[in-house]
């Protein structure tokens, strides 16, 4: 059992345990702090992978951001007081099926096909090459995603604003 | 030695929990977070094949930074939704939003 | 094996940095803040324990550890007890970016990442999460609104010191901090991006929520903000955190504009203690002299100048870089 298979099986395990917290928490301010956990053992997981600069970004956006803004969401709704309210739904039998269903066809996919393995190596891992690419191939995508953020920034605050 | 069948095995799984938060809880918020934990299972599989199936350049990795910052805008915007119906309903939990006009 | 020698090893610089910090940064500072405060305002500071009051810090420690930790009845024991580990701790793990010299072998840094400063701001970005725990976990509505302004200010503040660390590291060419210190060799930072400079001090104050922006710990408003509930131990880890997120980011200011370790004569330890220390005392400076700024100027201040300002920097560097190159 080398080194590498004990962290991958400990920051897994974090993942879902914690992702299972945040999705059967009857309380939802547990819910929403057991994400920080899921969010950082991602992380780890991107680290395992080689993909430095996509774990700085993970923890940058995702942990820091993300997850302050649904603590604020649920401080400043009524998520947090309504203690005794149920967070179920009827259906919760019948998702957990589904759930499960969709797991269970996934991984059958994953473990069945024969994946091929890629040639060559990963090119030298800097965030200059990220930059260097995301100003020659992946222009378009790049542009795109700052108009994206520009209309999603007015529209929130448009959205959110107090009419008075 | 992990390979690319362990991480695919852990983002599906994933995926599995956060389509159960969204199926089946009533807070608002708490559907948004089951959405942000598909997302980051989507992206464990995309730096997984970059890795191990076309390591030879870099498009997984720039896809996973390019969904990260769409979540992102998406679970800003879903909030804003979520605290503008609270002002007029007075109601987070989706099965009392029923009406089409307060 | 090795994995077991690289987990020993980083248990073991865990441990030196937290005592580090603790001692150095935290009591040191604590009593560097008291002292100069006093002779601002022409008295003397504390005297008494040890000689000069040097362990003043050590008597007041000992004070908090032998108190009663109290849990308010309908506060959230797990976010309570979780918030107190979440704040020191993203405040340490801010170190371990950090160049503090060079041995014989090479720089002093505990890991030269190639993303460290992203990193650095990541990792400061954590601590607000620990900051609206401990607002609401206390069941308190002065923490809940502490906590929460707290939170927006920091969240606000983080969007310049991010902007700054990037004109930064777009002049050295690179993101990791050991590489922005070798680039300055010949020519601190500091003299090149004066406006960045002085974006990332305001900004750096404000992020540690100290005066001129203390408005969520005022005494006088909001009891004591965010930690009102905690007592003993817990008190003191949440000064641990505050006053190791200021050094950190003193430390950083010293590696990104002063020239890390660089100096004719001395040692380069001794010249960047030197350097972090003086900057911690222009942070004091300014508490000890600025009125307090209300909530809505603050954020207004972050949001319609500072940012504006960082930007047009940035694209100014940009260019000039580009420039440059050709």
């Amino acid at each position: 059992m080398s080194g590498e298979a004990i962290v991958f099986y400990l920051l897994a395990a974090v993942t879902l345990a914690s992702g299972v917290i945040v999705v059967t928490s009857e309380n939802i301010v547990h819910s929403a702090a057991a994400l920080v956990p899921s969010f950082l053992g991602v992380t780890g997981l991107y680290i395992l992978l080689n993909a430095e600069f996509v774990a700085g970004i993970q923890v940058l956006i995702y942990a820091g951001a993300i997850t302050v803004l649904i603590l604020f969401a649920i401080m400043l709704t009524e998520g947090g007081t309504g203690f005794g309210t149920r967070q179920r739904n009827e259906q919760a039998a019948v998702g957990a099926a589904v759930a499960a269903a969709m797991a269970v066809l996934l991984i059958v996919i994953a473990t069945r096909t024969g994946w091929t393995a890629g040639s060559g190596t990963l090119p030298l891992y800097t965030p200059g090459v990220i930059g260097q690419s995301f100003l020659r191939q992946n222009i378009l995508v790049f542009e795109g995603t700052s108009v994206v953020l520009l209309i999603s920034l007015m529209g929130a605050i448009l959205i959110a604003r107090r009419e008075d | 030695m992990p390979g690319l069948t362990h991480y695919l095995v852990v983002s599906a799984l994933l995926f599995a929990l956060g389509l159960f938060a969204v199926v089946t809880r009533r807070n608002s918020v708490a559907i948004l977070m089951g959405v942000e934990l598909m997302l980051n299972a989507a992206n464990i599989n995309l730096v997984a094949f970059n890795k191990y199936v076309a390591p030879g350049a870099m498009q997984g990795q720039i896809f996973a930074l390019i969904v990260i910052t769409l979540a992102a805008c998406e679970a800003a915007v879903g909030l804003a939704l979520v605290l503008a119906a609270y002002r007029t309903l007075e109601t987070v939990y989706v099965d009392e939003i029923n009406l089409m006009k307060w | 094996m090795d994995w077991i020698r690289d987990i020993l090893r980083a248990v073991v610089g865990t441990i030196i940095i937290f005592s580090a910090v603790a001692f150095i940064a935290v009591m040191f500072g604590v009593l560097l803040e008291r002292k100069v405060s006093a002779w601002m305002q022409s008295r003397l500071g504390p005297k008494h324990v040890g000689p000069q009051g040097l362990l003043q810090t050590v008597a007041d420690t000992i004070k908090l550890l032998q108190k009663e930790n109290i849990v308010p009845t309908r506060a959230d024991p797990i976010i309570f007890a979780s918030a107190v580990i979440i704040v020191p701790l993203a405040a340490l793990l801010d170190y371990v970016v950090i160049p503090f010299g060079t041995t014989r072998s090479g720089p002093l840094i505990f890991r030269d990442l190639n993303i460290g400063v992203l990193y650095f701001a990541a990792t400061s970005s954590l601590v607000v999460i620990g900051i609206l725990m401990a607002g609401w976990g206390s069941n308190n509505k002065y923490a809940l609104l502490g906590g929460l302004r707290s939170a927006a200010q920091m969240v606000t503040y983080e969007i310049p010191i991010g902007l700054v660390l990037v004109t930064v590291a777009l002049m050295a060419g690179s993101l990791s901090t050991v590489t922005i210190v070798n680039g300055q060799a010949r020519l601190w930072y500091i003299v090149a991006q004066p406006v960045a400079f002085l974006v990332f001090l305001i900004a750096a104050t404000a992020e540690v929520n100290r005066a001129p922006f203390d408005l969520v710990e005022a005494e006088s408003e909001l009891v004591a903000g965010y930690f009102s509930e905690y007592s003993g131990m817990r008190f003191a880890l949440f000064q641990l955190g505050e006053y190791g997120e200021m050094f950190a980011l003193a430390a950083m200011a010293v590696t990104l504009f002063l020239g890390g370790w660089h100096g004719p004569v001395l040692p380069p330890v001794l010249w960047f203690v030197i350097k972090l220390y003086a900057l911690i005392f222009v942070f004091m400076w300014v508490r000890w002299t600025y009125p307090r700024i209300r909530i809505d100027q603050m954020l207004n201040f972050s949001w319609k100048v500072l940012i504006p300002v960082s930007v047009l920097n940035l694209i100014v560097t940009a260019f000039f870089v580009v420039m440059a190159h050709r």
